[in-house]
């Protein structure tokens, strides 16, 4: 039996000179470390070939793998090695996106926390393993373990899709489930850890051996949080798209000060909305239920005009709402057995039209009970904490439009647009989307609307460290005269020489469409200069088009300019991709 | 004298005959304006960046860059256009400009609100119709004018011809503007010369018109250089030649001056073009080039005397002059409505209010000029006073039924003070402006109309020119009442020009706003309809009673 030490990537003595090298810190100085560190790491571009575990995996340990999107997954597993590791129980954290599909063949025991992105696809950087063992000619699995955490978003038809359709192939590849498979809706923390223990009662079970129990250096959490959030206040709400523009784009400066909270450029920030009250009242309307019925909420009772205010997300559609009133309208049901207008439905309905198009009795805790917790809305923050400090910047489209004869509304932009009140905030961290380590390092940043905002905190922070590498702005948007956005800034750093230049597609300023993929075209000679001098590539943005069409653009520019072929330039850009060099931040 | 040059002559000196970044500025997406230096490049080529003010602090405030867009001009030699000129014109206008057209007080056209990415395919329309921009605006020699006058044609005719040879002399020779808009082919390095200009071009703006007496619509006196046409027989025998005349001036920089011009002599018809070239090259070589606002021919005239003048012009030119011919001047303004021509065809000059050729709900003056121009098969000639005539007309009836059906019949009817008014144009694009000019008129016209009529001054033909600046795109020292832009509501008075247009207007109030300019005005009319002499103009009388006597 080996001791868990030995599965450290660092020598004792090197553990030893880490310990002895932070004595004193004190728990800023910590944190502070623990961050550099993980910057460091995140930076160092992995060699190929060494990304896939190489040490043959120890048949006791229980493998903990996770899938991971916006870094929810990854902070579960973290959490649940914490508790195994409390527990003496072995375990052993990977990223499906570093890991070789056929690993598993050699795992005895696996548990699985599996993210669900967008339309029911993977997350980034993990499409391989899934597809690797959904195929027909997949190995068997009959020794192996396991069990699945899916996590995903009630609001979209595909929920948990890739956590339900692995656990169901591992058990049709002879696998044998240990503990149940649990489905988390955006409010993961209960299910999370209800699952957490359950594998861990069984896993404690098998582990007769206690082990000493190990040291992980691991980032304390700041003592805000989700569940904790920090009320910030808003310093600026300023509309930056033009006033003919068909959109409203905010810029926000919330303020941090005395909050301990930290961040860098990448980071996203969680704001906890409140709906608009305009939407309570349609709820309310809809239903024909009085606002001041006394509802419970967990442990609390409130009214439920506040309940629907503050505690119940009365926006996007989540699947409880549809199956219960699926239960008493047999066209609802209908909708049910049909795949594609189940989508379409979760594509084009908010919970008020539900509520509108099929009235039904509904009682004020039936209701509340049938809507999920208002998640919080994360968004990528649009400024460097060095150049803002103690600030946080967002950009912010204000979500409002007609459909069905019915305003609808997004719930925090709205809340964040409307302003007079606190803004109660958290730091999610990104480490998916990072600056390269070395300052001298190129970078091209692709992006539309909205998603330039973490590009503003990457320039903002290179131009405040005084890194030289160059940068390069992609942007795309509807129109030149009104959503440029930050135009003024972009320029100022061009003539300053931050930004070494700056391409636009605007959509529908001329005859023909053009987009953020067909300037990359243009450049392709340019781009790929950029890649042979190292470049790292970001895109940001919308997920459903954009990041696809882009990935596309880039697969032409590699054919086109470095003559590979198709094949060879979907692995060069995979190459890239495990090399942290082609990074994405889309939704 | 400074000796070190304006930052504008080593643009104009780097620019490779007048080159500069323009290409690089017009592909650059990121930005809907041109690189600082180009803006001063993409005058020669015929537009201006202007920005709309009213929306300027707002914009920034979303961080987003000035509302950029390009004031174009066309040169309009003499200001006469075809009939497809003009339809050309106002297509451009509708598909890539604000869907209108200024008319100004130089005879040219102005197109503005054209964005960045369309300035290619503009000024490419223009030069399609055989019109075009090059040096419209920049330190070279302006649109060359002359008045459209109808009732002389036979004169006319000649003199015309006189103004456009002159015009096309003195075209810069670059490729440059062949290159950037026309797709002309490159010039191999370095075969580009400016054979008058020189690779610097000229320090300043530089102004020619031929004036036809009796008429001074032309305002021979506010020109660089005027010709003034002398008549023998009926026929063009030649010109008096007139020299340093400009109007720019600064607000508290008493070095900088209105100047009318004073004759110096006279040449034979044919002569005109090489006294023109020798003027233009004598302040090309004698200008001042350091200091932008000392730059005009005036100063050179004025700091070296006008007999060196005369004498480094007949060095030049190989002869001197011959003696000033006499000449009267009776009229600025143009006769609104019918006139026969000496062929007997009609020819009917149109009130624009403001030059601006726009459409309104009941005034569609776009729309119905357009459709003039389809029917009519003789000219169409701008007027140094904004205004549009309609030449060498065969069918009265025709013309005129469109007038009705297009309401432009209706805009006609304005008073003699009305129909001489100019303004500038002011805010919100130009970037010189102080104060409301063009959008203020009519507000204002309107108030003077009541006060004339209360003093039954309604017929006076009182010329009121309204500027947002000092510089005097409007000229206003020419003017009998002038209002001078000094903040927003404030303007600088000043009276007593004379009605021919030769004798300069003095300041007489200082930064005042409106109730107050009326109050003086209101007085002065009723006094001048009680005081005045046998056929006194408003001008005379002001000079005598409030400027002489101050």
């Amino acid at each position: 039996m080996t001791s868990p030490h030995a599965a450290l990537p660092i020598p004792e003595a090197g553990i030893l000179e880490l310990r002895e090298t932070v004595r004193g810190f004190d728990r800023e100085q910590l944190l502070w470390s623990s961050g550099y560190l993980a910057g460091l790491a995140n930076a160092a571009e992995a060699p190929r070939g060494a990304v896939a575990s190489a040490t043959t995996p120890d048949p006791d340990a229980w493998t903990i793998l996770y899938a991971t999107e916006t870094g929810n997954s990854r902070r579960i597993a973290e959490s649940l090695a914490q508790r195994a590791s409390e527990s003496n129980v072995k375990a052993k954290l990977e990223d499906l996106t570093n890991v070789r599909p056929r690993l598993l063949s050699r795992l005895e025991r696996a548990v699985f926390v599996v993210a669900t992105h967008g339309l029911g696809d993977p997350p980034e950087g993990t499409e391989a393993f899934f597809e690797f063992w959904h195929r027909d000619d997949a190995p068997r699995l009959e020794g192996l373990e396991y069990s699945v955490l899916a996590l995903g978003d009630s609001s979209y038809a595909d929920f948990c899709e890739i956590g339900r359709r692995l656990d169901t192939r591992l058990t049709e590849l002879g696998a044998t489930r240990i503990a149940a498979r649990v489905d988390c809706d955006v409010d993961f923390d209960d299910d999370a850890d209800r699952w957490s223990s359950a594998v861990l009662d069984r896993a404690r079970r098998d582990s007769d051996i206690a082990a000493p129990a190990r040291t992980v250096l691991r980032a304390v959490p700041s003592a805000v949080s989700r569940s904790h959030p920090f009320a910030s206040r808003l310093l600026a709400n300023q509309r930056i798209t033009g006033p003919g523009s068909s959109k409203d784009v905010r810029h926000i400066e919330l303020d941090l000060a005395s909050s301990g909270l930290r961040y860098l450029p990448g980071d996203s920030l969680g704001v906890i909305p409140e709906n608009p009250p305009a939407l309570v009242d349609a709820v309310l309307k809809a239903t024909g239920i009085d606002g001041g019925t006394t509802v419970r909420l967990d442990d609390d009772s409130v009214p439920l005009a506040e309940a629907l205010r503050a505690h119940r997300e009365i926006t996007a559609l989540s699947r409880p709402l549809v199956d219960k009133l699926a239960a008493r309208r047999p066209a609802v049901s209908a909708i049910l057995d049909d795949r594609d207008r189940l989508r379409e439905l979760f594509r084009m309905h908010q919970v008020i039209d539900l509520l509108s198009e099929w009235p039904a009795r509904w009682g004020a805790q039936e209701l509340v009970d049938a809507l999920r917790k208002l998640p919080p809305r994360l968004y990528s923050i649009a400024s460097s904490p060095d150049a803002n400090p103690d600030e946080a910047h967002l950009t912010v489209a204000v979500v409002e439009y007609e459909r069905f004869g019915r305003l609808h509304w997004g719930a925090a932009s709205n809340f964040l647009a409307a302003g007079g009140h606190a803004i109660p905030v958290y730091v999610e961290a990104n480490e998916q989307f990072r600056l390269p380590a070395d300052p001298d390092t190129p970078i091209v940043m692709i992006g539309a609307g909205t998603g330039i905002a973490p590009y503003r905190a990457f320039v903002e922070h290179r131009r405040e460290h005084g890194h030289r590498g160059d940068n390069w702005l992609i942007f795309g948007d509807r129109n030149f005269a009104s959503d440029f956005l930050y135009q003024l800034e972009w320029l100022r750093y061009r003539k300053e020489g931050t930004l070494a230049r700056i391409d636009v597609a605007f959509s529908r300023d001329g005859s023909e469409k053009v987009y953020v993929q067909h300037r990359i075209v243009e450049q392709a000679r340019r781009l790929h200069d950029w890649l042979e001098r190292g470049a790292h590539l970001y895109v940001c943005g919308d997920a459903e088009r954009m990041a696809g069409d882009v990935n596309d653009a880039l697969l032409r520019v590699l054919e086109q300019e470095a003559g590979l072929s198709p094949e060879r330039s979907i692995e060069r850009l995979a190459e890239l991709k495990a090399g942290g060099r082609y990074r994405r931040d889309v939704y | 004298m400074a000796t070190t040059e304006s930052p504008v002559e080593k643009i104009k000196a780097h620019s490779d005959y007048l080159r500069g970044t323009i290409v690089a500025s017009l592909a650059d997406a990121a930005s809907g304006g041109l690189a600082d230096d180009d803006t001063q490049l993409s005058k020669f080529h015929g537009f201006y960046q202007q920005d709309d003010r009213d929306v300027r602090a707002d914009r920034a405030r979303r961080k987003l860059e000035p509302a950029y867009s390009f004031m174009i001009r066309v040169r309009v030699p003499g200001g006469i256009a075809t009939p497809e000129q003009w339809r050309t014109l106002t297509e451009i206008a509708k598909s890539h400009a604000n869907h209108s057209l200024r008319l100004t007080t130089r005879q040219a056209v102005q197109l503005h609100g054209v964005i960045k990415r369309d300035l290619k395919a503009t000024i490419r329309g223009i030069n399609d119709s055989l019109l075009d921009t090059i040096a419209a605006c920049g330190d070279v020699n302006r649109n060359v004018m002359c008045s459209p006058l109808a009732e002389l044609s036979g004169v006319h005719e000649r003199a015309f011809e006189v103004a456009a040879a002159i015009s096309e002399h003195l075209t810069p020779r670059t490729r440059a503007y062949h290159e950037i808009w026309l797709d002309g082919d490159k010039v191999a390095g370095g075969a580009d010369q400016e054979p008058i200009y020189g690779s610097t071009y000229l320090p300043r703006k530089f102004k020619i018109a031929v004036a036809i007496p009796p008429q001074n619509d032309v305002d021979i006196f506010a020109q660089d250089l005027g010709f003034i046409a002398i008549e023998r027989r009926g026929e063009l025998s030649g010109f008096n030649v007139s020299v340093g005349g400009g109007l720019g001036m600064s607000h508290g920089e008493p070095d900088t001056y209105p100047r009318a011009a004073e004759v110096i002599g006279y040449c034979a018809a044919d002569r005109a073009v090489e006294v023109a070239e020798q003027v233009v090259a004598l302040q090309r070589d004698y200008g001042d080039r350091s200091n932008r606002k000392h730059a005009r021919l005036k100063y050179t005239i004025d700091d070296r005397g006008i007999d060196w003048f005369k004498r480094e012009l007949a060095a030049r030119l190989g002869f001197r002059l011959e003696e000033a011919r006499p000449f009267r001047f009776l009229r600025r303004g143009d006769s609104i409505g019918w006139v026969r021509d000496h062929r007997g065809a009609w020819n009917l000059t149109l009130f624009v209010p403001q030059g601006r050729v726009i459409d309104s709900d009941e005034h569609r003056l776009m729309s119905g000029l357009a459709e003039i121009s389809k029917a009519h098969c003789g000219d169409l000639r701008l007027t140094p006073n904004q205004n549009l005539i309609v030449a060498g007309i065969p069918d009265r009836a025709r013309i005129g039924t469109l007038l009705d059906e297009f309401g432009i019949a209706e805009l006609q009817a304005v008073s003699p003070m009305r129909q001489l008014a100019l303004a500038c144009v002011a805010l919100p694009t130009c970037p010189l402006a102080m104060a409301e000019a063009e959008r203020y008129l009519p507000e204002l016209g309107a108030k003077i109309d009541e006060l004339l009529a209360k003093s039954g001054l309604a017929d006076e033909p009182i010329s009121l020119r309204v500027s947002g600046c000092p510089n005097g795109c409007s000229r206003p020292y020419l003017a009998e009442i002038a209002l001078v832009g000094k903040a927003p509501g404030r303007y600088n008075l000043f009276l007593g020009g004379s009605a021919d247009g030769r004798r300069l207007n003095s300041l007489v109030e200082e930064n005042i706003d409106e109730a107050r300019a009326l109050a003086r005005l209101d007085r002065l009319f009723s006094e001048f309809a009680n005081r005045r002499r046998e056929a006194e103009t408003f001008g005379d009388y002001a000079q005598r009673s409030v400027v002489e006597s101050s």
